[in-house]
């Protein structure tokens, strides 16, 4: 029968060679995870990478077409949904339109004939300071409101496992600030295993201790949000957990402890550490604000990676920092990112730039980049029209 | 419902203060034929309740009077009727629901993958209005008649008693009634059935519900109008038929309704105010019935 009492504390969540195949595509292929109890774990992905299907596998609301899932070491892939310790804080928060706030809250508690449901409810709703509001229906609530509703309704069951779907999506900014500070803070006070997924990745940084980035129904990569941000393996993480300039080359050398790759003619240093690959084609990748913005050429040097001279394209500013988009001749369009202390040079549009960065802060990735083209200039309009003006010219030249 | 008012005076649309000339001469066909053909019988047919016989009069003439003792007379005399009446509409319409529900459930989400099989069992509910519900009485009349090989083969297998009967019977009137109100049934509870977001049944065995009371708690709350709307549909017309329990078709002597004393009074026996007077009955007890039933389930917020 149901779970009858609460979970002493968080427990751990393995998925082992878990496959889903639904009519016509494959959601999940062969995912392993494991989730230690207590952690604050996030999936993070673009809609349609299979994290909200992994989601749904973990609450029992699919089966698995292959694999098995373990709660605490128990296996529970036959475990039909309301027997899981697991409770869910739905994207669309699924709040019972017919029922009022506490009851909603209640609903899990009554049904594990926990004793003083309605006074637990009550304590739930206080935690999200929504208990003057304990009679009202989910229809009569903000979006956020009726969130931290779902919220509640969740975590005053106890689960030892509590699952988040992209919940804070429909607030706004402040709001989504505020609850994922009380997200992480009721995580903390209660010791529960927290699995959430989200498409935000400033969302699964700031919140998760174990980042978890997932792409067509395989988990690219795993590791502490800083980690992942420091050493992405694939072109895919570099670019969907911020953003990266990638240079595509074959390594020319290499050293014990680095290796020196020729990416279109320019030379750069990489870490063998900090590279996936030591040999053969290898995509190079340095974050944006890594990069520092030269006037003249910069003085060869072991220490720094140059590519230049290169064009500024556009100059944005943001209050703390200054984007600027350059292009560089052979290696497409670089991004730097400068903050804004008044220490780098100012440039504007159209000025010829060096750019370099610290041999240490770059990276190789294991595959190559596909997404770069994102950087590219190719599918600018104006590069296409002078494109277009450049067949034209030549076309009439040989007429 | 003041209250109602008071609270929510913010969130309430404003309804256009201007009553504009346009809006009353669209309503004007509306209110005239109301007028014309629902009022004016009503006020006649009250008015014909309240008569007394023509002293030395004909069989059948009647003149104005206040004659309230023939409320008394007919309900001495026809309480039976009342109460039956009621009695099989009651059941007609639970066992209406118990068949409908299943169906419509299916139909409305677990079909909603096919929707080709959704049309097409749609189609069969709606099917049967495509011949008169008397044809369609008379046939069940044959089918179930005492000579039919329905009967007797359940005679034949001992499975009824050698001079059991069908017709005539009120299990007879019953099975016609919900028969025939089924479709009536159905629709409504198919239209918020396939309405139904299945996520709040995830979230309700997302939080430790067994499929049973997922059901019990989550779909039934939430089909609430269709059900109350079927019921509605069911329940009113059935408790003033007079073709299921007539004699002509699947009823018998004991097992005359409302709609069947009516039928007689006015018809065979000329007794005009007691035919008016029972219609006036059976009015105001479905409306007080309706009433208490609309107030008790609670739907207003669902609506």
């Amino acid at each position: 029968m149901a779970v009858r009492e609460f979970a002493e504390r968080g427990a751990d969540l393995e998925l082992v060679g878990i496959q889903k195949r639904f009519p016509g595509f494959t959601a999940i292929q062969d995912l392993d995870l494991k989730i230690p109890a207590g952690s604050f774990f996030a999936l993070l992905g673009p809609s349609g990478c299979g994290k909200t299907t992994t989601l749904r596998l973990v609450a029992g609301l699919e089966e698995p077409t292959q694999g098995r899932i373990l709660i605490g070491g128990k296996d529970v892939t036959s475990t039909r949904s309301h027997e899981r310790p697991v409770n869910t804080v739905f994207q669309s928060y699924a709040l019972f339109p017919h029922m009022s706030i506490i009851e909603n809250v209640a609903f899990g508690l009554k049904r594990r004939r926990i004793a003083d449901p309605v006074g637990k409810a009550h304590e739930a709703l206080r935690l999200v300071e929504l208990d003057h509001l304990a009679q009202r229906r989910p229809q009569q609530l903000s979006g956020g409101q009726q969130q931290r509703v779902a919220l509640a309704r969740a975590i005053v069951n106890r689960p030892a496992l509590l699952l988040l779907d992209e919940p804070l999506g429909a607030l706004d900014l402040k709001l989504r600030r505020q609850m994922q500070l009380e997200l992480k803070t009721i995580q903390e006070e209660v010791g529960l295993t927290f699995l959430h997924v989200t498409h935000d990745q400033e969302e699964a940084m700031t919140m998760a201790d174990t980042v978890a980035v997932m792409n067509k129904g395989a988990i690219e990569q795993m590791g502490a949000p800083a980690e992942l941000y420091d050493l992405p393996r694939t072109a895919f993480v570099a670019n969907f957990l911020g953003q990266s300039n990638l240079f595509a080359g074959e390594v020319a050398g290499s050293t014990d402890t680095a290796i020196a790759v020729d990416a279109g003619g320019t030379r750069l240093i990489v870490p063998k550490a900090r590279a996936h690959r030591h040999n053969g084609a290898i995509t190079v990748g340095v974050r944006p604000e890594k990069v520092s913005l030269h006037t003249e050429a910069p003085s060869p040097s072991p220490e720094r990676n140059v590519v230049g001279p290169g064009r500024v394209l556009d100059v944005s500013f943001s209050g703390v920092s200054t984007q600027y988009l350059v292009d560089v001749p052979g290696h497409g369009t670089l991004l730097v990112f400068a903050q804004n202390t008044g220490a780098g040079p100012s440039v504007g549009v159209g000025a010829e730039v060096w750019s370099s960065w610290l041999v240490e802060h770059g990276f190789g990735l294991e595959d190559a980049a596909v997404e770069t083209e994102r950087f590219s200039s190719d599918d600018s309009t104006t590069s296409i029209a002078a494109q277009r003006r450049d067949d034209l010219v030549a076309e009439l030249g040989e007429g | 419902m003041a209250f109602a008012a008071f609270t929510t005076a913010e969130a309430q649309p404003q309804a256009p203060r201007k009553s504009s000339r346009i809006a009353l001469l669209l309503l004007l066909p509306g209110i005239l034929y109301l007028v014309l053909f629902f009022l004016t019988p009503l006020v006649s047919l009250l008015l014909t309740s309240l008569q007394a016989p023509l002293e030395y009069g004909d069989i059948g003439q009647y003149q104005y009077a206040f004659n309230w003792q023939n409320y008394v007379d007919v309900m001495t005399a026809y309480w039976p009727h009342i109460v039956r009446s009621f009695g099989y509409a009651l059941a007609a319409t639970v066992f209406a629901l118990l068949f409908s529900y299943p169906l419509a459930y299916f139909i409305g989400v677990t079909a909603r993958r096919w929707p080709l099989l959704q049309s097409l069992m749609l189609v069969l509910v709606i099917a049967p209005f495509f011949i008169s519900f008397l044809l369609r009485t008379l046939a069940w009349k044959q089918i179930l008649s005492d000579e039919s090989f329905v009967i007797t083969s359940l005679k034949a297998l001992s499975l009824l008693g050698p001079d059991a009967h069908f017709t005539g019977t009120p299990f007879a009137v019953i099975f016609g009634l919900t028969y025939n109100f089924i479709p009536f049934m159905t629709l409504p509870l198919y239209t918020t059935l396939e309405r139904l977001d299945l996520r709040y049944l995830e979230a309700g065995s997302d939080l430790y519900a067994n499929p049973f009371t997922v059901f019990r708690k989550i779909t039934i709350p939430l089909s609430m109008p269709g059900i109350v709307a079927g019921t509605l549909l069911t329940f009113i017309p059935a408790a003033g038929d007079y073709v299921n329990a007539s004699r002509d078709f699947l009823g018998g002597p004991d097992t005359q309704m409302m709609g069947n004393v009516i039928e007689a009074n006015f018809l065979v026996l000329l007794n005009y105010p007691a035919a008016a007077a029972l219609s006036i009955i059976l009015m105001a007890a479905i409306l007080v019935l309706v009433g208490i039933y609309v107030k008790r389930s609670g739907t207003e917020d669902l609506l």
